[in-house]
């Protein structure tokens, strides 16, 4: 498990794509909204929570084919499967390693891209909670995506089109949360459905992720 | 070691072997042959547990067997002892060497996977299934772009491995100049369900075919 | 005789072949009745005027298009704990129906928003939910479409069904808590006293049943379509193997 944990940041880290891409695309959602919207820090403030949960989601997006893809086309996931690892395991370990490279840098980087955006300062901390509780659920979210579509060729498209509604209910608790913390309002119901949807996830998706996998791997 | 009993299996929904029996003791081989598209693969894939059988058992300790087919899950980025280090690790083992010294792979050991040839790739690729410690080997077409000095190299390996009371069953065309049974797979293709083969659930009419239903 | 025999590809060729006339007969009969008792033969609401007729659309259209996805969601479970390809077929040609009523809602909604709240569109928690519902249906009919193993295809969208139906109902409640809407509540229920008005009530069940019929009539016929299909292909494969 932490051989494959180890393993997969390495190959985040050498590829370069995985990690930095991400974060570059956040920036530049943060930098493109206030271009498209106008400059008034008013109406900036008031969007803020809204464009920065859909900037980490969309960065988030960005990485998710490669949580497999990859591992099936050198064949390494026709040789996990029959290995001593759970695949169950496999599958959480790499969702949370896609966490590590991509949801975890956002929630660090997003404070920066909130001052662009003239989030006032109340929000900040609420801002990095949010990202930091909520984006796991994406990355687990993402990878039973990615395993669903892992023996679809250009699967890219439709697995957009499969994760993304069900992106809804963290991306509406997650922007509520930094909404109302940034009014001074209390986040405490928001932020608990938030926590809850990403421990189910981390407790049921694996399941059904490793399911997904073993059924695109049989083509018999 | 390996017991196959009255196995049937399927590629793409449809039969292609059926009745298939064989079994393997330690220290023995066994080398599947046949025309292209008999199910050869497929046998494998369902050995290894990759996919179900359609009928019939296959009587093994599933922790028992290491498969390797044509890709070798070998990550390019990663130099040739991160990629052996990570499959020892996952099988619980941690000694890399006797694999490294056995595919002849000592002076690579620091180069990355991505400046190696196809026939280094390959050798990394078996050297893999040594580190697995698993006594059943199940190979696919193992020999693929490797050189004759390499297939021999190859061959000695699983020599090796059979003296050491492991077993291997292999799909090949080559011979490696192993002591090894043949078994021809010719005679095990699956029947059309109207000469006594399985039947899928869609195999059998409505009784209104003939009719011109279809059109 | 089992239930089980009838996901038998043969036992239910003949069966559902038999069935169909009457079932689509029945929708036939009863949407006629209900949509043309509904809109020329009943009073106008006092506050709404002539705008309430299109309920008789609406309100069976949304209830199919959620029931569709339950069925979907059974059908799935069948497969995946049974393997009885019928019910797999029979879930996959149930989508682009349940995404059809779900336009339908969608657009007689706001056919009916336009002039009673003066808006097209309002984001409000059951629009909304049926939007996303929509997204659902189109993710699991292009996985189908996606996937060329037809098993494997089968077993994929199962567990895509699985797994979306609980983000559906979580969406739902995530939405009511992001806005709390215009929306009126249920037009009918069991307890008579939340009921439409009698006037209303009768046609606006016959219409219901109509769309139910609809439902069935539509889902057997491409469900045949599908296992044709099939049987094609498990020939043509056939064919290429001797």
């Amino acid at each position: 498990m932490i051989a494959l944990l180890i393993r997969d940041l390495k190959l985040a880290f050498r590829s370069g794509g995985g990690f930095g891409l991400g974060l570059a695309f956040f920036l530049l959602v943060a930098v493109l909204v206030p271009l498209g919207v106008g400059p008034q820090g008013g109406t900036l403030a008031r969007i803020a929570p809204g464009i920065l949960w859909i900037g980490a989601l969309l960065a988030c997006l960005l990485s998710l084919d490669r949580i497999f893809a990859l591992d099936f086309e050198d064949g390494t996931l026709e040789i996990l499967i029959p290995s001593p690892l759970p695949l169950e395991g496999a599958v959480a370990v790499k969702a949370l390693a896609h966490w590590l490279t991509t949801g975890l840098p956002l929630a660090v980087a997003a404070p920066v891209l909130a001052v662009l955006l003239h989030l006032p300062a109340s929000g900040l901390p609420w801002l990095v909670a949010s990202l930091a509780i909520g984006t796991p659920a994406l990355s687990m979210i993402g990878a039973f995506g990615a395993a669903l579509t892992v023996g679809v060729k250009r699967g890219g498209l439709l697995l957009s089109l499969l994760v993304l509604p069900l992106y809804v209910p963290s991306l509406i608790f997650g922007a509520e949360v930094v909404r109302r913390g940034a009014e001074g309002m209390a986040v405490g119901t928001p932020l608990a459905f938030l926590a809850a949807i990403t421990l189910g996830s981390a407790a049921s998706l694996p399941f059904a992720a490793a399911a997904a996998l073993r059924m695109s791997l049989r083509q018999g | 070691m390996l017991r196959v009993i009255d196995l049937a299996c399927a590629r793409g929904g449809v039969p292609v072997l059926e009745s298939v029996a064989f079994t393997l003791a330690p220290g023995e081989a066994l080398v599947l042959r046949g025309p292209n598209g008999i199910g050869k693969t497929t046998l494998l894939r369902t050995v290894a547990g990759l996919q179900v059988p359609l009928a019939g058992r296959i009587e093994a300790k599933p922790d028992r067997i290491a498969y390797a087919a044509h890709a070798d899950g070998i990550k390019a980025t990663l130099s040739v002892a991160e990629n052996l280090g990570f499959w020892a690790a996952v099988h619980g083992q941690s000694d890399i060497g006797p694999a490294v010294a056995a595919m002849n792979l000592s002076a690579l050991v620091n180069r990355p996977a991505a400046n190696l040839s196809a026939g280094q790739k390959r050798r990394l690729g078996l050297a893999r299934l040594m580190v697995t410690g698993r006594p059943v080997w199940v190979l696919d077409e193992p020999t693929v772009s490797l050189d004759l000095a390499s297939v021999a190299l190859f061959g000695r390996a699983v020599a090796a491995h059979l003296a050491g009371g492991g077993s291997a069953l292999i799909a090949t065309h080559i011979d490696l100049g192993i002591e090894a049974r043949v078994l021809d797979l010719t005679p095990f293709r699956a029947r059309p369900p109207g000469q006594g083969g399985i039947a899928t659930a869609f195999d059998g009419g409505f009784g209104d075919d003939a009719a011109g239903a279809f059109l | 005789m089992s239930l089980w025999e009838y996901a038998n590809p043969k036992k239910f060729m003949q069966t559902s072949g038999a069935v169909l006339p009457w079932v689509a007969g029945l929708a036939a009969i009863c949407l006629g009745t209900g949509l043309i008792w509904g809109f020329f033969f009943t009073p106008d609401d006092y506050r709404q005027g002539s705008t309430v007729r299109i309920i008789y659309l609406h309100v069976p259209a949304a209830m199919m298009a959620i029931n569709a996805w339950a069925m979907m969601l059974v059908a799935s479970l069948i497969w995946l704990i049974r393997r009885h390809h019928v019910s797999a077929l029979a879930a996959r040609a149930a989508a682009p129906v349940g995404l059809t009523f779900t336009l339908i809602a969608l657009a007689t909604g706001a056919l009916w928003g336009a002039p009673m709240w003066g808006t097209w569109w309002e984001w409000d928690p059951r629009l909304t939910s049926f939007l996303i519902l929509a997204l659902f249906y189109l993710g699991y009919i292009a996985l189908w479409q996606a996937v060329e193993n037809p098993d494997t295809a089968a077993d994929l969208t199962s567990i895509l069904c699985m797994v979306g139906s609980v983000f559906a109902v979580l969406s739902r409640y995530a939405v009511n808590f992001w806005n709390q809407g215009l929306h009126q509540g249920a037009s009918l229920s069991l307890d008579q006293r939340e009921n439409i008005s009698n006037v209303f009530w009768l046609p606006l069940v016959i219409s219901i049943a109509g769309f139910v019929a609809l439902f069935v009539t539509l889902v057997l016929l491409r469900t045949r379509t599908e296992i044709r299909a099939r049987r094609l292909s498990a020939l043509i494969a056939r064919e290429r193997l001797a």
